[in-house]
Protein backbone atom coordinates (compact mmCIF):
# COMPACT_ATOMS: atom_id res chain seq x y z
CA UNK A 1 0.00 0.00 0.00
CA UNK A 2 1.40 3.24 -0.71
CA UNK A 3 2.03 5.42 2.00
CA UNK A 4 -0.69 7.79 3.64
CA UNK A 5 -0.64 10.86 1.78
CA UNK A 6 -0.16 13.91 4.51
CA UNK A 7 -2.81 16.80 4.49
CA UNK A 8 -0.21 19.37 3.12
CA UNK A 9 0.75 17.09 -0.32
CA UNK A 10 -0.33 18.88 -3.22
CA UNK A 11 -3.80 17.44 -4.34
CA UNK A 12 -4.62 15.99 -7.74
CA UNK A 13 -8.22 17.44 -7.29
CA UNK A 14 -8.97 20.66 -5.38
CA UNK A 15 -13.01 21.47 -5.55
CA UNK A 16 -13.71 24.98 -4.00
CA UNK A 17 -17.41 26.34 -3.35
CA UNK A 18 -18.65 24.19 -5.77
CA UNK A 19 -22.32 24.68 -6.59
CA UNK A 20 -24.18 22.73 -9.27
CA UNK A 21 -27.91 23.25 -9.96
CA UNK A 22 -29.29 21.41 -12.67
CA UNK A 23 -31.69 23.00 -15.87
CA UNK A 24 -34.95 21.87 -13.07
CA UNK A 25 -34.08 24.22 -11.15
CA UNK A 26 -32.50 21.83 -8.03
CA UNK A 27 -29.51 22.64 -6.28
CA UNK A 28 -27.28 19.63 -5.66
CA UNK A 29 -24.17 20.56 -3.93
CA UNK A 30 -23.84 24.26 -2.64
CA UNK A 31 -20.02 25.37 -1.04
CA UNK A 32 -18.25 21.86 -1.49
CA UNK A 33 -14.57 22.27 -0.70
CA UNK A 34 -12.73 18.92 -1.32
CA UNK A 35 -8.89 17.75 -2.04
CA UNK A 36 -8.20 14.28 -3.55
CA UNK A 37 -4.97 13.59 -2.18
CA UNK A 38 -2.45 11.43 -4.67
CA UNK A 39 -2.94 7.92 -3.37
CA UNK A 40 -5.25 8.11 -1.39
CA UNK A 41 -8.46 5.81 -1.70
CA UNK A 42 -11.40 8.69 -0.50
CA UNK A 43 -14.56 8.01 0.10
CA UNK A 44 -17.33 9.94 -0.51
CA UNK A 45 -20.37 9.20 1.94
CA UNK A 46 -23.35 10.51 2.21
CA UNK A 47 -27.11 10.18 1.94
CA UNK A 48 -28.74 9.35 -1.00
CA UNK A 49 -29.63 12.55 -3.15
CA UNK A 50 -27.00 14.25 -1.71
CA UNK A 51 -25.49 15.31 -5.15
CA UNK A 52 -22.07 12.51 -4.21
CA UNK A 53 -22.65 11.32 -8.21
CA UNK A 54 -22.22 14.75 -9.10
CA UNK A 55 -19.17 15.61 -7.33
CA UNK A 56 -17.73 12.47 -9.24
CA UNK A 57 -19.23 14.03 -12.57
CA UNK A 58 -17.39 17.38 -11.74
CA UNK A 59 -14.38 15.85 -11.00
CA UNK A 60 -13.96 13.78 -13.98
CA UNK A 61 -15.20 16.58 -16.45
CA UNK A 62 -18.37 15.16 -17.49
CA UNK A 63 -20.42 18.02 -15.86
CA UNK A 64 -19.56 21.63 -15.27
CA UNK A 65 -20.33 23.42 -11.83
CA UNK A 66 -22.57 26.45 -11.79
CA UNK A 67 -20.04 28.46 -9.38
CA UNK A 68 -16.55 27.65 -7.82
CA UNK A 69 -14.00 25.96 -9.22
CA UNK A 70 -12.34 22.57 -10.30
CA UNK A 71 -8.75 21.91 -10.70
CA UNK A 72 -7.12 19.21 -11.95
CA UNK A 73 -3.61 18.25 -11.34
CA UNK A 74 -3.18 14.77 -12.60
CA UNK A 75 1.05 14.52 -12.55
CA UNK A 76 2.17 13.46 -16.59
CA UNK A 77 -1.09 14.75 -17.70
CA UNK A 78 -1.87 13.82 -21.16
CA UNK A 79 -5.41 14.96 -21.33
CA UNK A 80 -6.78 11.68 -22.12
CA UNK A 81 -6.86 8.48 -20.46
CA UNK A 82 -6.08 9.91 -16.82
CA UNK A 83 -8.86 9.10 -15.19
CA UNK A 84 -10.74 6.02 -15.07
CA UNK A 85 -14.61 5.49 -14.30
CA UNK A 86 -16.62 3.27 -13.18
CA UNK A 87 -20.59 3.73 -13.47
CA UNK A 88 -23.14 2.26 -11.09
CA UNK A 89 -24.33 -0.13 -13.77
CA UNK A 90 -21.63 -2.20 -16.13
CA UNK A 91 -22.20 0.21 -18.72
CA UNK A 92 -20.92 -2.19 -21.13
CA UNK A 93 -21.30 -2.56 -25.06
CA UNK A 94 -23.47 -5.57 -25.47
CA UNK A 95 -22.54 -5.99 -29.12
CA UNK A 96 -18.65 -6.24 -28.32
CA UNK A 97 -17.06 -9.23 -26.45
CA UNK A 98 -15.26 -9.17 -23.16
CA UNK A 99 -12.32 -7.86 -24.71
CA UNK A 100 -13.45 -5.23 -27.21
CA UNK A 101 -14.98 -3.59 -23.89
CA UNK A 102 -12.06 -3.94 -22.34
CA UNK A 103 -10.10 -2.53 -25.13
CA UNK A 104 -12.69 0.33 -25.98
CA UNK A 105 -10.38 3.15 -24.24
CA UNK A 106 -7.09 1.75 -25.84
CA UNK A 107 -8.80 1.30 -29.33
CA UNK A 108 -10.10 5.50 -28.67
CA UNK A 109 -6.55 6.80 -27.66
CA UNK A 110 -5.42 5.21 -30.76
CA UNK A 111 -3.22 2.49 -29.08
CA UNK A 112 -1.21 0.40 -31.63
CA UNK A 113 -3.19 -3.08 -32.00
CA UNK A 114 -0.92 -5.42 -30.79
CA UNK A 115 -0.31 -3.38 -27.90
CA UNK A 116 -4.14 -3.59 -27.25
CA UNK A 117 -4.22 -7.32 -27.40
CA UNK A 118 -1.30 -7.85 -24.63
CA UNK A 119 -2.81 -5.34 -22.55
CA UNK A 120 -6.62 -6.28 -22.64
CA UNK A 121 -5.48 -10.00 -21.98
CA UNK A 122 -3.88 -9.08 -19.04
CA UNK A 123 -6.13 -6.75 -17.57
CA UNK A 124 -8.43 -9.60 -18.13
CA UNK A 125 -6.73 -11.91 -16.24
CA UNK A 126 -6.00 -9.17 -13.52
CA UNK A 127 -9.93 -9.18 -13.10
CA UNK A 128 -9.98 -12.93 -12.93
CA UNK A 129 -11.68 -13.51 -16.35
CA UNK A 130 -9.67 -15.68 -18.03
CA UNK A 131 -11.71 -17.75 -20.80
CA UNK A 132 -14.17 -15.10 -21.12
CA UNK A 133 -12.91 -12.66 -23.39
CA UNK A 134 -15.01 -13.87 -26.67
CA UNK A 135 -18.13 -13.52 -24.44
CA UNK A 136 -20.74 -11.25 -24.68
CA UNK A 137 -21.79 -9.66 -21.98
CA UNK A 138 -25.36 -10.82 -21.62
CA UNK A 139 -23.59 -14.16 -21.03
CA UNK A 140 -21.78 -13.23 -18.04
CA UNK A 141 -23.41 -12.70 -14.57
CA UNK A 142 -24.15 -9.24 -12.57
CA UNK A 143 -20.53 -9.57 -10.96
CA UNK A 144 -18.46 -10.79 -14.01
CA UNK A 145 -19.84 -7.83 -16.06
CA UNK A 146 -18.67 -5.32 -13.21
CA UNK A 147 -15.51 -6.79 -13.56
CA UNK A 148 -15.13 -6.19 -17.42
CA UNK A 149 -16.28 -2.57 -16.81
CA UNK A 150 -13.45 -2.41 -13.75
CA UNK A 151 -10.81 -3.98 -16.17
CA UNK A 152 -12.20 -1.25 -19.12
CA UNK A 153 -11.69 1.53 -16.17
CA UNK A 154 -7.86 0.07 -15.94
CA UNK A 155 -7.16 0.25 -19.54
CA UNK A 156 -6.06 3.03 -20.21
CA UNK A 157 -3.72 3.08 -16.87
CA UNK A 158 -5.41 5.91 -14.89
CA UNK A 159 -4.11 8.08 -12.28
CA UNK A 160 -7.39 8.80 -10.72
CA UNK A 161 -10.41 6.22 -10.72
CA UNK A 162 -13.65 6.98 -10.03
CA UNK A 163 -16.13 4.93 -8.51
CA UNK A 164 -19.75 5.36 -8.70
CA UNK A 165 -21.39 2.89 -6.03
CA UNK A 166 -19.79 0.27 -8.29
CA UNK A 167 -21.04 -2.67 -6.63
CA UNK A 168 -25.12 -1.46 -5.05
CA UNK A 169 -26.58 -3.71 -7.28
CA UNK A 170 -24.78 -6.88 -6.59
CA UNK A 171 -25.26 -9.64 -3.95
CA UNK A 172 -23.46 -9.12 -0.82
CA UNK A 173 -20.87 -12.02 -1.44
CA UNK A 174 -19.92 -10.87 -5.23
CA UNK A 175 -19.53 -6.92 -3.18
CA UNK A 176 -17.28 -8.36 -1.12
CA UNK A 177 -15.18 -10.45 -3.14
CA UNK A 178 -15.18 -7.51 -5.31
CA UNK A 179 -14.32 -5.21 -2.84
CA UNK A 180 -11.04 -7.94 -2.03
CA UNK A 181 -10.08 -7.39 -5.78
CA UNK A 182 -10.40 -3.46 -6.30
CA UNK A 183 -8.25 -2.74 -2.61
CA UNK A 184 -5.62 -5.49 -4.19
CA UNK A 185 -5.66 -3.45 -7.36
CA UNK A 186 -5.07 -0.19 -5.58
CA UNK A 187 -2.32 -1.76 -3.53
CA UNK A 188 -0.55 -3.03 -5.90
CA UNK A 189 -0.77 -0.39 -8.64
CA UNK A 190 -0.50 2.89 -6.86
CA UNK A 191 -3.65 5.01 -8.49
CA UNK A 192 -6.01 7.18 -6.66
CA UNK A 193 -9.38 6.48 -5.96
CA UNK A 194 -12.43 8.10 -4.95
CA UNK A 195 -15.05 6.32 -4.10
CA UNK A 196 -18.63 6.82 -3.41
CA UNK A 197 -20.82 4.93 -1.26
CA UNK A 198 -23.90 4.70 0.99
CA UNK A 199 -22.45 2.15 2.83
CA UNK A 200 -20.58 3.21 6.05
CA UNK A 201 -19.16 -0.20 6.51
CA UNK A 202 -18.00 -0.01 2.98
CA UNK A 203 -16.25 3.02 3.42
CA UNK A 204 -14.48 2.26 6.59
CA UNK A 205 -13.25 -1.55 5.17
CA UNK A 206 -12.00 0.19 2.17
CA UNK A 207 -10.76 3.92 2.35
CA UNK A 208 -7.60 5.77 4.14
CA UNK A 209 -10.26 8.56 4.10
CA UNK A 210 -13.87 9.63 4.32
CA UNK A 211 -15.54 12.45 3.37
CA UNK A 212 -18.77 12.75 4.94
CA UNK A 213 -21.65 14.85 2.73
CA UNK A 214 -24.98 16.66 4.17
CA UNK A 215 -28.50 15.79 2.62
CA UNK A 216 -29.36 18.09 -0.42
CA UNK A 217 -27.67 20.50 -0.93
CA UNK A 218 -25.04 18.47 -0.47
CA UNK A 219 -21.19 19.93 1.22
CA UNK A 220 -18.18 18.21 3.26
CA UNK A 221 -19.56 18.57 7.24
CA UNK A 222 -16.99 15.73 8.40
CA UNK A 223 -13.68 13.86 7.60
CA UNK A 224 -12.29 10.84 9.21
CA UNK A 225 -9.24 9.51 8.85
CA UNK A 226 -9.13 5.82 8.72
CA UNK A 227 -6.26 4.02 10.28
CA UNK A 228 -5.79 0.17 9.27
CA UNK A 229 -3.15 -2.31 8.45
CA UNK A 230 -1.19 -2.13 5.12
CA UNK A 231 -3.33 -5.38 4.31
CA UNK A 232 -6.75 -5.10 5.19
CA UNK A 233 -8.43 -8.23 5.26
CA UNK A 234 -10.50 -10.64 7.74
CA UNK A 235 -8.81 -9.16 10.56
CA UNK A 236 -9.51 -5.70 9.92
CA UNK A 237 -13.02 -6.02 9.23
CA UNK A 238 -13.55 -7.79 12.36
CA UNK A 239 -11.34 -5.86 14.45
CA UNK A 240 -11.91 -3.05 17.58
CA UNK A 241 -10.27 -0.41 15.43
CA UNK A 242 -12.10 -1.36 12.75
CA UNK A 243 -15.72 -1.50 14.53
CA UNK A 244 -14.81 1.47 16.18
CA UNK A 245 -14.45 3.91 13.13
CA UNK A 246 -17.73 2.82 11.73
CA UNK A 247 -19.22 4.27 14.95
CA UNK A 248 -17.34 7.42 14.60
CA UNK A 249 -18.08 7.59 11.15
CA UNK A 250 -22.09 6.45 11.54
CA UNK A 251 -22.22 9.10 14.71
CA UNK A 252 -20.95 11.84 12.16
CA UNK A 253 -23.36 10.55 9.18
CA UNK A 254 -26.62 10.97 11.57
CA UNK A 255 -25.66 14.14 12.54
CA UNK A 256 -25.02 15.35 8.66
CA UNK A 257 -28.66 14.03 8.01
CA UNK A 258 -30.47 16.20 10.74
CA UNK B 1 -20.75 -20.12 -21.28
CA UNK B 2 -23.93 -21.03 -22.66
CA UNK B 3 -24.31 -22.92 -25.93
CA UNK B 4 -24.46 -21.37 -29.60
CA UNK B 5 -28.10 -20.34 -30.47
CA UNK B 6 -29.85 -21.15 -33.75
CA UNK B 7 -32.45 -19.21 -35.71
CA UNK B 8 -35.54 -21.57 -34.79
CA UNK B 9 -35.14 -24.20 -37.78
CA UNK B 10 -36.81 -27.50 -39.05
CA UNK B 11 -39.16 -28.95 -39.34
CA UNK B 12 -40.53 -28.76 -35.76
CA UNK B 13 -41.10 -24.77 -36.51
CA UNK B 14 -42.04 -25.11 -40.24
CA UNK B 15 -44.85 -27.60 -39.29
CA UNK B 16 -47.98 -25.76 -37.38
CA UNK B 17 -47.49 -22.87 -40.01
CA UNK B 18 -47.33 -25.49 -43.43
CA UNK B 19 -50.31 -27.28 -41.12
CA UNK B 20 -52.34 -24.38 -41.00
CA UNK B 21 -52.04 -23.10 -44.77
CA UNK B 22 -52.53 -26.89 -46.18
CA UNK B 23 -55.92 -26.57 -44.19
CA UNK B 24 -56.99 -23.74 -45.28
CA UNK B 25 -56.51 -24.71 -48.91
CA UNK B 26 -58.64 -27.71 -48.22
CA UNK B 27 -61.39 -25.88 -47.29
CA UNK B 28 -60.95 -23.01 -49.84
CA UNK B 29 -61.21 -26.21 -52.70
CA UNK B 30 -63.81 -28.08 -50.47
CA UNK B 31 -66.15 -24.88 -50.29
CA UNK B 32 -65.69 -23.89 -54.29
CA UNK B 33 -66.06 -27.53 -55.20
CA UNK B 34 -69.63 -28.25 -52.87
CA UNK B 35 -71.14 -24.57 -53.74
CA UNK B 36 -69.60 -24.55 -57.19
CA UNK B 37 -68.94 -21.37 -57.57
CA UNK B 38 -68.12 -20.46 -60.88
CA UNK B 39 -64.30 -19.88 -61.74
CA UNK B 40 -64.92 -16.57 -62.77
CA UNK B 41 -65.97 -15.45 -59.48
CA UNK B 42 -63.24 -17.97 -57.16
CA UNK B 43 -61.35 -19.87 -58.43
CA UNK B 44 -60.15 -22.87 -56.18
CA UNK B 45 -56.26 -23.16 -55.07
CA UNK B 46 -55.68 -26.12 -57.99
CA UNK B 47 -57.51 -24.00 -60.72
CA UNK B 48 -54.93 -20.89 -59.59
CA UNK B 49 -51.92 -23.63 -59.61
CA UNK B 50 -52.65 -24.73 -62.94
CA UNK B 51 -52.78 -21.65 -63.75
CA UNK B 52 -49.48 -20.47 -62.45
CA UNK B 53 -47.95 -23.18 -64.77
CA UNK B 54 -49.90 -22.40 -67.64
CA UNK B 55 -48.45 -18.41 -67.33
CA UNK B 56 -45.52 -19.00 -65.93
CA UNK B 57 -43.70 -17.92 -69.15
CA UNK B 58 -45.35 -14.36 -68.96
CA UNK B 59 -45.82 -14.16 -65.15
CA UNK B 60 -42.17 -15.14 -64.21
CA UNK B 61 -40.21 -11.79 -66.01
CA UNK B 62 -42.95 -10.18 -64.30
CA UNK B 63 -42.37 -10.80 -61.40
CA UNK B 64 -38.66 -10.29 -62.00
CA UNK B 65 -39.61 -7.15 -62.77
CA UNK B 66 -41.76 -5.78 -59.80
CA UNK B 67 -38.65 -7.66 -57.59
CA UNK B 68 -35.76 -5.06 -59.50
CA UNK B 69 -38.15 -2.36 -59.12
CA UNK B 70 -38.48 -2.95 -55.44
CA UNK B 71 -34.91 -4.32 -54.64
CA UNK B 72 -33.85 -0.76 -56.20
CA UNK B 73 -36.42 0.97 -54.74
CA UNK B 74 -35.32 -0.73 -51.26
CA UNK B 75 -31.73 0.27 -51.74
CA UNK B 76 -32.59 3.63 -52.32
CA UNK B 77 -34.71 4.20 -49.26
CA UNK B 78 -31.63 2.44 -47.40
CA UNK B 79 -28.76 4.65 -48.72
CA UNK B 80 -31.00 8.17 -48.14
CA UNK B 81 -32.84 7.26 -45.71
CA UNK B 82 -29.98 6.30 -43.56
CA UNK B 83 -28.22 9.01 -44.54
CA UNK B 84 -30.38 11.33 -43.74
CA UNK B 85 -30.94 9.66 -40.30
CA UNK B 86 -27.18 10.17 -39.55
CA UNK B 87 -27.60 13.88 -40.40
CA UNK B 88 -30.56 14.27 -38.45
CA UNK B 89 -28.83 12.58 -35.39
CA UNK B 90 -26.29 15.40 -35.37
CA UNK B 91 -28.02 17.64 -33.87
CA UNK B 92 -31.66 17.80 -32.30
CA UNK B 93 -32.27 21.48 -34.17
CA UNK B 94 -31.85 19.88 -37.39
CA UNK B 95 -33.68 16.66 -36.56
CA UNK B 96 -36.80 19.02 -35.53
CA UNK B 97 -36.52 21.19 -38.47
CA UNK B 98 -36.39 18.36 -41.46
CA UNK B 99 -38.30 15.55 -39.42
CA UNK B 100 -41.43 17.16 -40.40
CA UNK B 101 -41.16 16.88 -43.82
CA UNK B 102 -40.15 13.46 -44.18
CA UNK B 103 -43.54 12.93 -42.00
CA UNK B 104 -45.28 14.78 -44.46
CA UNK B 105 -44.37 12.51 -47.16
CA UNK B 106 -44.68 9.75 -45.13
CA UNK B 107 -48.45 10.67 -44.90
CA UNK B 108 -49.21 11.52 -48.11
CA UNK B 109 -50.69 8.52 -49.83
CA UNK B 110 -48.80 7.24 -52.58
CA UNK B 111 -51.44 6.55 -54.74
CA UNK B 112 -52.31 9.95 -54.43
CA UNK B 113 -48.40 11.58 -55.95
CA UNK B 114 -48.20 8.77 -58.13
CA UNK B 115 -49.96 9.77 -61.16
CA UNK B 116 -47.68 13.10 -60.91
CA UNK B 117 -44.71 11.50 -60.59
CA UNK B 118 -45.61 9.39 -63.51
CA UNK B 119 -45.67 12.79 -65.72
CA UNK B 120 -42.72 14.30 -64.15
CA UNK B 121 -40.44 11.32 -64.83
CA UNK B 122 -40.27 10.49 -68.56
CA UNK B 123 -38.35 6.76 -67.79
CA UNK B 124 -41.92 5.06 -66.12
CA UNK B 125 -39.17 2.48 -64.50
CA UNK B 126 -37.35 5.11 -62.95
CA UNK B 127 -41.06 6.65 -61.62
CA UNK B 128 -41.86 3.46 -60.11
CA UNK B 129 -38.43 3.10 -57.99
CA UNK B 130 -39.52 6.82 -56.57
CA UNK B 131 -42.67 5.70 -55.46
CA UNK B 132 -41.98 2.66 -54.00
CA UNK B 133 -38.63 4.01 -52.43
CA UNK B 134 -41.05 7.11 -51.36
CA UNK B 135 -42.91 4.48 -49.51
CA UNK B 136 -39.94 2.75 -48.12
CA UNK B 137 -37.96 5.93 -47.20
CA UNK B 138 -39.79 6.84 -43.61
CA UNK B 139 -39.29 3.37 -41.77
CA UNK B 140 -35.75 3.98 -42.21
CA UNK B 141 -35.26 7.30 -41.48
CA UNK B 142 -37.24 7.33 -38.51
CA UNK B 143 -35.74 4.16 -37.08
CA UNK B 144 -32.68 4.93 -37.36
CA UNK B 145 -32.94 8.06 -36.15
CA UNK B 146 -34.36 6.81 -33.11
CA UNK B 147 -31.63 4.06 -32.92
CA UNK B 148 -28.54 6.95 -33.31
CA UNK B 149 -30.50 8.70 -30.49
CA UNK B 150 -30.77 5.66 -28.22
CA UNK B 151 -27.20 4.70 -27.34
CA UNK B 152 -26.61 4.15 -23.90
CA UNK B 153 -26.11 7.93 -22.03
CA UNK B 154 -23.01 6.62 -19.53
CA UNK B 155 -21.60 5.06 -22.44
CA UNK B 156 -21.88 8.17 -24.04
CA UNK B 157 -20.26 10.08 -21.31
CA UNK B 158 -17.32 7.10 -21.04
CA UNK B 159 -16.50 8.45 -24.64
CA UNK B 160 -16.17 11.87 -23.37
CA UNK B 161 -14.12 11.19 -20.62
CA UNK B 162 -11.97 9.90 -23.37
CA UNK B 163 -11.99 12.61 -25.33
CA UNK B 164 -13.60 10.74 -28.47
CA UNK B 165 -14.13 12.24 -31.64
CA UNK B 166 -17.22 12.42 -33.19
CA UNK B 167 -16.30 9.78 -35.43
CA UNK B 168 -15.12 7.74 -33.10
CA UNK B 169 -18.75 8.16 -30.60
CA UNK B 170 -20.40 7.68 -33.74
CA UNK B 171 -18.46 4.63 -34.68
CA UNK B 172 -17.76 2.65 -31.39
CA UNK B 173 -21.28 3.33 -29.53
CA UNK B 174 -24.04 5.26 -32.15
CA UNK B 175 -23.86 3.27 -34.77
CA UNK B 176 -24.00 -0.67 -33.42
CA UNK B 177 -26.59 0.67 -31.12
CA UNK B 178 -28.59 1.89 -33.87
CA UNK B 179 -28.48 -1.64 -36.06
CA UNK B 180 -31.32 -2.83 -34.28
CA UNK B 181 -33.55 -0.27 -34.85
CA UNK B 182 -32.42 0.52 -38.01
CA UNK B 183 -33.10 -3.59 -39.17
CA UNK B 184 -36.24 -3.41 -37.35
CA UNK B 185 -37.16 -0.14 -40.43
CA UNK B 186 -35.54 -2.28 -43.09
CA UNK B 187 -38.17 -5.49 -42.93
CA UNK B 188 -41.21 -2.90 -42.59
CA UNK B 189 -39.83 -0.93 -45.69
CA UNK B 190 -38.91 -4.24 -47.41
CA UNK B 191 -42.39 -4.77 -47.24
CA UNK B 192 -43.58 -1.06 -48.16
CA UNK B 193 -41.40 -0.93 -51.23
CA UNK B 194 -43.21 -4.15 -52.41
CA UNK B 195 -46.71 -2.14 -51.90
CA UNK B 196 -45.21 0.72 -53.61
CA UNK B 197 -43.80 -0.84 -56.42
CA UNK B 198 -47.26 -2.50 -56.98
CA UNK B 199 -49.42 0.40 -56.53
CA UNK B 200 -47.37 2.50 -58.92
CA UNK B 201 -47.68 0.07 -61.55
CA UNK B 202 -51.48 0.42 -60.99
CA UNK B 203 -51.35 3.97 -61.03
CA UNK B 204 -49.33 3.48 -64.18
CA UNK B 205 -51.45 0.90 -65.78
CA UNK B 206 -50.84 -0.14 -69.79
CA UNK B 207 -49.35 3.78 -69.75
CA UNK B 208 -46.26 1.93 -67.84
CA UNK B 209 -43.90 -0.72 -69.37
CA UNK B 210 -46.51 -3.04 -68.77
CA UNK B 211 -44.35 -5.86 -67.78
CA UNK B 212 -44.14 -5.75 -63.84
CA UNK B 213 -47.21 -8.66 -62.16
CA UNK B 214 -49.59 -5.52 -61.01
CA UNK B 215 -49.94 -5.03 -65.08
CA UNK B 216 -50.49 -8.91 -64.89
CA UNK B 217 -52.99 -8.70 -62.82
CA UNK B 218 -54.79 -5.45 -64.59
CA UNK B 219 -54.44 -7.29 -67.78
CA UNK B 220 -56.43 -10.92 -66.25
CA UNK B 221 -59.08 -8.92 -64.62
CA UNK B 222 -59.74 -6.69 -67.93
CA UNK B 223 -60.26 -10.53 -69.63
CA UNK B 224 -61.53 -11.33 -67.06
CA UNK B 225 -59.15 -14.23 -66.46
CA UNK B 226 -59.56 -14.91 -62.57
CA UNK B 227 -57.42 -17.77 -62.08
CA UNK B 228 -54.61 -16.03 -63.76
CA UNK B 229 -55.08 -13.04 -61.56
CA UNK B 230 -54.75 -15.24 -58.54
CA UNK B 231 -52.01 -17.10 -60.11
CA UNK B 232 -50.21 -13.23 -60.49
CA UNK B 233 -51.42 -12.09 -56.84
CA UNK B 234 -49.77 -15.60 -55.37
CA UNK B 235 -46.86 -14.75 -57.08
CA UNK B 236 -47.17 -10.90 -55.63
CA UNK B 237 -47.77 -12.75 -52.08
CA UNK B 238 -44.31 -15.06 -52.37
CA UNK B 239 -42.75 -12.60 -52.77
CA UNK B 240 -43.27 -10.62 -50.35
CA UNK B 241 -43.15 -13.74 -48.05
CA UNK B 242 -39.74 -13.97 -48.99
CA UNK B 243 -38.30 -10.70 -48.74
CA UNK B 244 -39.32 -10.84 -45.44
CA UNK B 245 -37.88 -13.90 -44.34
CA UNK B 246 -34.51 -12.98 -45.94
CA UNK B 247 -34.76 -9.83 -44.44
CA UNK B 248 -34.88 -11.61 -40.80
CA UNK B 249 -32.39 -13.75 -41.37
CA UNK B 250 -30.15 -10.68 -42.32
CA UNK B 251 -31.43 -9.35 -39.13
CA UNK B 252 -30.73 -12.47 -37.39
CA UNK B 253 -27.16 -13.09 -38.61
CA UNK B 254 -26.04 -9.80 -37.46
CA UNK B 255 -28.13 -9.50 -34.11
CA UNK B 256 -27.72 -13.02 -32.99
CA UNK B 257 -24.65 -12.75 -30.80
CA UNK B 258 -25.53 -9.74 -28.62
CA UNK B 259 -29.73 -8.74 -28.90
CA UNK B 260 -31.97 -10.01 -26.81
CA UNK B 261 -34.51 -9.57 -30.03
CA UNK B 262 -32.60 -12.41 -31.25
CA UNK B 263 -31.75 -14.70 -28.29
CA UNK B 264 -33.73 -17.53 -27.51
CA UNK B 265 -34.57 -17.20 -24.12
CA UNK B 266 -33.27 -20.74 -21.72
CA UNK B 267 -35.15 -22.38 -18.88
Amino acid sequence: MPPLPGPDTEPVIRLRGVEHRFAGGITALAGLDLDVRPGEWLSLLGPSGCGKSTALRLIAGLASPTAGSVERRLPGTHGRGDIGFVFQEPTLMPWATVEGNVALPLQLLGTPRAEIRARAGELIERVGLTGFERARPRELSGGMKMRVSIARALAAAPRLLLLDEPFAALDEITRTRLNDDLLALWQAQGFTVVFVTHSVWESVYLSTRIAILSGRPGRVVGEVMVDAPASRGADFRESAACLHTCREVSGKLAEAMR
Amino acid sequence: MSPPRRWPSGLAALLPPLAVLVLFLAAWEGLVRWRQIPEYLLPGPLRIAAALIESWPALYPSLLFTLAVTGEALLAAVVLGGGLAVVLAQSRWIERSVFPLAVVLQVTPVVAIAPLLLIWIRDVRLALIVCAGIVAFFPMVANTTLGLNSADHHLLDLMRLYGASRWQVFRWVRLPAALPYFLGGLRISGGLALIGAVVAELVAGSGGTASGLAWRILEAGYNLEIPRMFAALTLLSAAGVLLWAALSGLSWLLLHRWHESAVRREG
